[in-house]
């Protein structure tokens, strides 16, 4: 009969130890990486010298002798590259907060409108995220910058609104107000207007606290931050008068003129973007389950009550990541200007800096910092918000 | 004592059937709703039949170049290049050879299904990419055509294809990465994860077309197409990652101790018990994923590849046929819609299958 022996504690050999086994696979990773990156680097400065390329970031205090379509600051020819680098980061801004605005805007609209009673806007909500979400956003800027933008009148025969508005085949052109010296005073009225109101908040906040009564705080806010910097604008005379653009030869002079690279990028990308938060925000109040909104109502809460302390208070918790995540794409689709030649970080840094210099290392990674940094920003501000909204918990 | 009084009977409601009561309800329930219907219904008045009348009725539709008389679309503009659109500049007699591997992807797809052994299918998945390679690049007593040549949808399918399966295996190991134990495998995981993810495509694409070939000793020459190549499947990798780290995070603890205490080693375990049941459940985000990728295969024609967008360009380069743009966009559009759409329809029926929720 055999005899059972007691299980002795078991002999592990060194290498079937998980513990070392980790600590060798990582290290087996870390020497892998490192061979490669010197492989790499190695390869890559010797092919540098051989073709003669410079290297450093000296390029960016040399002069770039293009010119660019459309700054938001002062720019000529004889300006660096290190200038260029910085036009075409704010144009960069630009187009994306013009996007991010009018996508919100669209999306907020169309998602709302997906959940409609009514038979018509929820079935043409539905077409339009459908259609425009299953387009590439590449070809949408193409189509409306080369087919739609290009097809409009000449400045000759524009189409006009309100006597001030242009709109033809070489941009937008709108008034621009010019601001005189006393235009400061309104300036101050309206801070001071803002302080205020955030006092007036929260002094309504502590009074529906103690007395349960509500204070109308939107509207009465919305007034005095109109009226107090209207009010001044009137007394110290007007200060500011609008400048509108003169047709002048072929073209128009004066006022701002936004131009089709512009228009089209900023309008595709908000009407493709727009189709993503619409989704986000119709999938965030379809998350809000039933039952909060029947025991809102059994408590006797109106309607609008309803919505914006039961429903949107849990809907914005699913909506506002995704949203954000969202913006993040508009931004970095931003770069495909470069296909129309608007003059942003990627069209003129990367592209025109490029070809001029010859210096890919770098241009290349400076632009990738850039869109890296705006990531990790967004990510940053997602976690602040996540655990903002977070429920919490007793 | 009370007295009760009786209450006249309420009148019956009106029909709960019926168009009218249908419009009533879904179309005029308030004031603000009958302006939507209206302007609803304005917006299409104004936008369906012109649009209609361009693309059908006021439509031409065959003749030659010199014969348009209506005002609408040309189609026989897109009629005349087809052949470019679909093939780029592909040897016209070799056309059969793309045929002949669309056939075989068809036909894969269909007994794919129907197997159930292992084998097989592993033998189907591994011959695939090389039949169809050899086939459209040649080898093996075909022809050899040059990438330079590939071009319109099925340069935009070579690229879609190749950067969905070979992103795929990468994406997954990536996602074990970062669930990883080991801190520094989880590091470098999430490095390339966000460092990918953070930037553009478009910025990737410049890297692997401009700064790649400096990596490499001189002679070691790599294709154009290759290059985009590479760009394309890093790029998905860390999407595909992210996607199947979400389903990853789904599977209960529970399944990984049970998979231990079975003594499975990790690659088992994931392999037999954690990766089948992630992967089910990320298929809809996958797919989706896929979707993104099939879109975005359009930014190579920025780096110089000639896709089918940018076959839009270029067939209205051609000086017998200047100012088609506007058919050739549409004609591109109808064909991304197609196929984005049909894969999202694909997708939400999966997900409605997976979903058992009660709603």
């Amino acid at each position: 009969m055999k005899k059972h022996k007691r299980a002795k504690q078991p002999q592990v050999a060194f290498y079937n130890n998980p513990e070392n086994r980790a600590i060798i696979y990582q290290l087996i990773a870390l020497v892998l990486i490192f061979l490669v990156t010197y492989f790499v680097i190695n390869n890559m400065f010797i092919n540098i010298e051989k073709r003669g390329i410079n290297t450093g970031f000296d390029f960016l205090g040399s002069e770039a002798g293009f010119g660019i379509l459309q700054s938001l600051i002062e720019y000529d020819e004889s300006d660096t590259h290190g200038k260029v680098f910085i036009v075409g980061l704010l144009n960069t801004i630009l187009v994306s907060v013009i996007g991010i605005i009018f996508a919100t805007i669209i999306g907020l609209l169309v998602g709302i409108g997906r959940l409609s009673k009514n038979f018509m806007v929820s079935k043409l909500s539905m077409i339009y995220v459908e259609t425009f979400r299953n387009i590439p956003i590449l070809l949408q800027i193409l189509f409306w910058y080369n087919v739609v933008l290009a097809s409009l009148p000449s400045p000759k025969q524009s189409i006009t609104f309100f006597d001030s508005i242009f709109f033809n085949n070489r941009g937008l052109y709108i008034p621009r107000p010019i601001l005189e010296s006393g235009f400061t005073a309104v300036i101050i009225a309206f801070i001071i207007a803002l302080i205020s109101v955030i006092y007036l908040s929260k002094w309504a906040s502590k009074k529906h606290d103690e007395t349960g009564k509500e204070f109308p705080t939107f509207w009465v806010s919305l007034g005095i931050l109109i009226s107090a910097p209207l009010f001044v604008f009137l007394v110290s005379g007007s200060p500011a008068t609008l400048e509108i653009a003169e047709l002048k030869g072929f073209n128009f002079r004066g006022g701002w003129t936004l131009i089709p690279e512009l228009l089209a990028l900023a309008f595709a990308l908000s009407i493709y973007t727009a189709t993503y938060i619409a989704e986000a925000v119709r999938a965030g109040i379809e998350a809000v389950p039933k039952g909060q909104k029947e025991a809102a109502s059994a408590l006797g809460l109106k309607d609008h009550i309803i919505l914006k302390k039961v429903i949107l208070p849990q809907a914005l918790r699913v909506i506002i990541p995704p949203v954000i995540n969202q913006y993040l794409n508009l931004v970095k689709n931003s770069s495909l200007a470069t296909a129309i030649g608007y003059p942003e970080l990627v069209t003129i840094f990367s592209g025109t800096s490029l070809n001029q210099v010859g210096q890919a290392i770098e241009i290349i990674l400076m632009t990738m910092a850039v869109y890296l940094t705006l990531s990790i920003l967004i990510s940053i501000l997602m976690n602040y918000i996540n655990s903002r909204m977070q429920i919490k918990e007793r | 004592m009370a007295t009760y009084e009786k209450v006249e009977t309420r009148p019956a409601p009106l029909g709960t059937k019926g168009i009218i009561y249908w419009a009533k309800e879904n179309l005029f329930s308030s004031i603000l709703s009958s302006i939507l219907t209206i302007i609803s219904f304005y917006l299409m008045y104004v936008t369906i039949p012109p649009l209609l009348d361009w693309m059908i009725f006021d439509a031409t539709w065959s003749g030659t170049k010199e014969e348009i008389t209506k005002e609408g679309a040309r189609w026989i503009f897109i009629f005349e290049k087809f052949n470019q659109f679909i093939y780029g500049f592909y040897p016209e007699e070799l056309y059969w050879r793309p045929n002949l591997a669309l056939f075989i992807f068809v036909v894969y797809v269909i007994i794919f299904k129907k197997i159930n052994n292992v084998k097989m299918k592993a033998f189907i998945l591994i011959s695939f990419p090389i039949i169809t390679f050899t086939l459209v690049s040649g080898g093996l007593g075909l022809e050899h055509v040059e990438t330079e040549k590939w071009g319109g949808l099925l340069l935009t399918i070579i690229v879609a294809s190749v950067g969905i399966i070979a992103s795929f295996p990468i994406g997954i190991l990536f996602a074990l990465g970062r669930q990883s134990n080991m801190p520094i495998i989880k590091t470098l995981s999430v490095i390339y994860i966000e460092f990918i993810r953070g930037v553009p495509l478009i910025t990737l694409l410049f890297m692997s077309s401009v700064i790649l070939p400096l990596f490499f000793p001189e002679g070691m020459d790599f294709d154009k197409l290759l290059r985009a190549l590479i760009g394309i499947t890093l790029f998905q990798a860390a999407y595909i990652a992210e996607v199947v780290r979400g389903g990853l995070q789904a599977i209960p603890r529970g399944q990984y101790e049970a998979a231990d205490a079975l003594g499975l080693t990790y690659w088992k375990a994931m392999g037999l018990i954690i990766l089948p049941q992630a992967l089910k459940i990320s298929i809809p985000n996958i797919v989706g994923s896929f979707i993104s990728l099939f879109k975005d295969t359009t930014l190579i024609l920025i780096i110089g590849l000639f896709d089918i967008l940018a076959m839009v360009t270029l067939t209205n380069s051609d000086t017998d046929w200047l100012g088609f743009e506007t058919e050739g966009y549409v004609f591109v559009t109808m064909i991304y819609w197609l196929i984005c759409f049909s894969m999202s329809k694909y997708a939400k029926s999966i997900e409605d299958k997976f979903n058992t929720d009660h709603k």
